[in-house]
């Protein structure tokens, strides 16, 4: 089944809201995904020519200074390090490359959640209302979150099967649904030089988009050209530095809400998910058509 | 309308609301029921069994009077997936938007958007009445059996496929036709059925700019000469 719900904001002052908003959007779509649950959120930027890169460890001990230190060493600069249950944030210089095959190449165990200025991406097993308070997401703040709540059918449940996936930088994806052709699909894509991490359906469509994005496509062609490419289920949430999309596949059988005022817009799998946001009362209220791209960004993000 | 009970679901689980109006007694005069707080919460009077008014104040979620017989459940907002489903009488008048499978396998009643209804309206619907003041999307009266589906503004993509004996009239515009669902002739026993049933909607719209749809029957009549079609 799973859930997901996105929140955009459409003003800077708003921004310190958007933890507290979109958790309670989170843990109300617990139902349909008890198994675990992610969110990618887009907050402050990086410095000039820096960029965060979140990672995890499965042992909640583990002593990231090692990692600041390694990356120290190799890369002769001084990263700042802060750490969220799991999860890491680092800030490092924008050699993303070069950082991801060092960390590959000598902490295998260490996943690479997300790499971008802006986007910050955490996930964890577990009931959706644990893995906000173990991230302390009502505190934080930023432009625009999107978060799923999983169910697993197609792969098993684990950190790295839970959405978001990101496989291109400031990109993430989050999806209801499930992909019929994705092993076909993940063989063509690795052909074209895109990595793959896990045998989740999803990370083949992130794959995609990343891989048509960093072909020129704008957000909307890459989108347009995923109706064509992509078969079977889903409704997508898509976040990008500074917006957000959605879409529905043509026949639309996984359900999609959005609520739009002069403050936000939202995207829920279910009203409920909506229901407490403030202005939801005057919000406009619509379904999101089948096949039909959806999206929203901001020029003022910092 | 007299509300002899008012139920907050802010405070009442759904549980609670759909178990006190199951143990309504039918001979007992129930003037009415109104439900606050329903922020889209599930399964809202669904199974009810006796002639009560329920009325809704707010966005109901899916099944919203599911299994309907002879009460009376009025939805002041929008409904999600499956309002109505499978009701066998009375009448659910949703006065915004509804969700996919709107009266889906409805046998009888009345179901009323005042909105548009999404995908699927009336899917497998056999005797109930559905009149959508709005349009209807994609695949409305897929295998529809029985009844009438009412659209007053346009019909998405493949209306009536693989239809049965269902009625469809369509005021505005149809995307396309499903498989072995055709226009026919509005004769005057058609009349009969839509103009009632525009009237108890409160519907002002004239029955003579509505068209007809239904089963051209080639489907379900296996024809041997078709078996390289299948």
């Amino acid at each position: 089944m799973c859930g997901i719900v996105g929140l955009f904001l459409k003003k800077r002052a708003l921004e310190p809201e958007l933890g507290a908003w979109f958790s309670e959007m989170l843990i109300c779509m617990s139902s349909r995904g008890p198994d675990s649950a992610g969110f990618a959120i887009y907050g402050e930027s990086a410095p000039s020519g820096k960029v965060k890169l979140v990672l995890q460890h499965p042992d909640l001990k583990f002593d990231w200074s090692v990692i600041a230190h390694a990356l120290g060493r190799e890369f002769r600069e001084k990263p700042t390090v802060e750490v969220s249950s799991s999860h890491a944030r680092f800030v490092v210089n924008e050699d993303l490359q070069a950082i991801r095959e060092f960390l590959r190449r000598n902490f295998p165990e260490v996943r690479i959640m997300s790499a971008g200025r802006r986007i910050e991406i955490m996930k964890e097993t577990g009931r959706p209302e644990s893995v906000v308070e173990r991230f302390s997401v009502r505190k934080i703040s930023g432009s625009h979150a999107i978060g799923h709540t999983r169910m697993a059918t197609e792969s098993a449940v684990t950190t790295e099967g839970s959405h978001p996936f990101s496989t291109g930088v400031d990109l993430c994806l989050v999806h209801n649904g499930s992909l019929s052709n994705h092993n076909r699909l993940r063989q063509k894509l690795f052909r074209e030089g895109v990595k793959f991490y896990t045998e989740n359906d999803t990370e083949v469509a992130a794959g995609y988009f990343a891989w048509k994005l960093e072909q020129g496509a704008t957000l909307k062609e890459a989108l347009a050209s995923g109706l064509k490419d992509l078969d079977g289920f889903y409704t997508f949430t898509i976040g990008t530095e500074n917006g957000f999309a959605v879409l529905r596949d043509p026949i639309a059988c996984k359900p999609a809400v959005l609520a739009e005022t002069d403050n936000y817009v939202a995207m829920a799998s279910e009203y409920r998910s909506l229901a407490n946001l403030p202005g939801i009362e005057s919000a406009h209220l619509w379904e999101p058509e089948p096949a039909v791209i959806y999206n929203w960004s901001r020029t003022d993000v910092r | 309308m007299m509300f002899t009970q008012t139920v907050d679901l802010a405070k009442a689980s759904v549980r609670s609301l759909n178990e006190r109006l199951h143990a309504l007694e039918p001979e007992r005069d129930e003037e009415g029921w109104r439900v606050l707080n329903p922020k889209g919460a599930h399964a809202i009077a669904c199974g009810l069994r006796v002639p009560v008014t329920v009325e809704i104040e707010g966005h109901a979620g899916y099944y919203c009077a599911g299994m309907n017989q002879k009460a009376t459940v009025i939805v002041h907002g929008n409904v999600g997936t499956g309002v109505a489903e499978n009701m066998m009488s009375g009448l659910v008048h949703v006065n915004g938007n509804a969700s996919q499978s709107a009266g889906a396998t409805g046998h009888g009643g009345l179901l009323i958007v005042e909105g548009d209804a999404s995908a699927r309206c009336g899917i497998s619907m056999k005797g109930i009445d559905i009149v959508v003041k709005g349009s209807a999307g994609h695949m409305s009266a897929f295998m529809a059996q029985a009844g009438n589906l009412v659209i007053c503004g346009d019909a998405g993509d493949a209306l009536g496929d693989s239809i049965y004996e269902a009625q469809l009239f369509v005021r505005g515009t149809v995307s396309s036709l499903g498989t072995d669902c055709v226009e026919k002739e509005m004769r005057p026993e058609h009349y009969h059925i839509l103009e009632p049933l525009l009237k108890r909607s409160g519907c002002a719209a004239n029955p003579s700019e509505f068209r007809r749809y239904g089963s051209a029957r080639k489907l379900y009549h296996f024809q041997i000469d078709h078996a390289a079609s299948y």
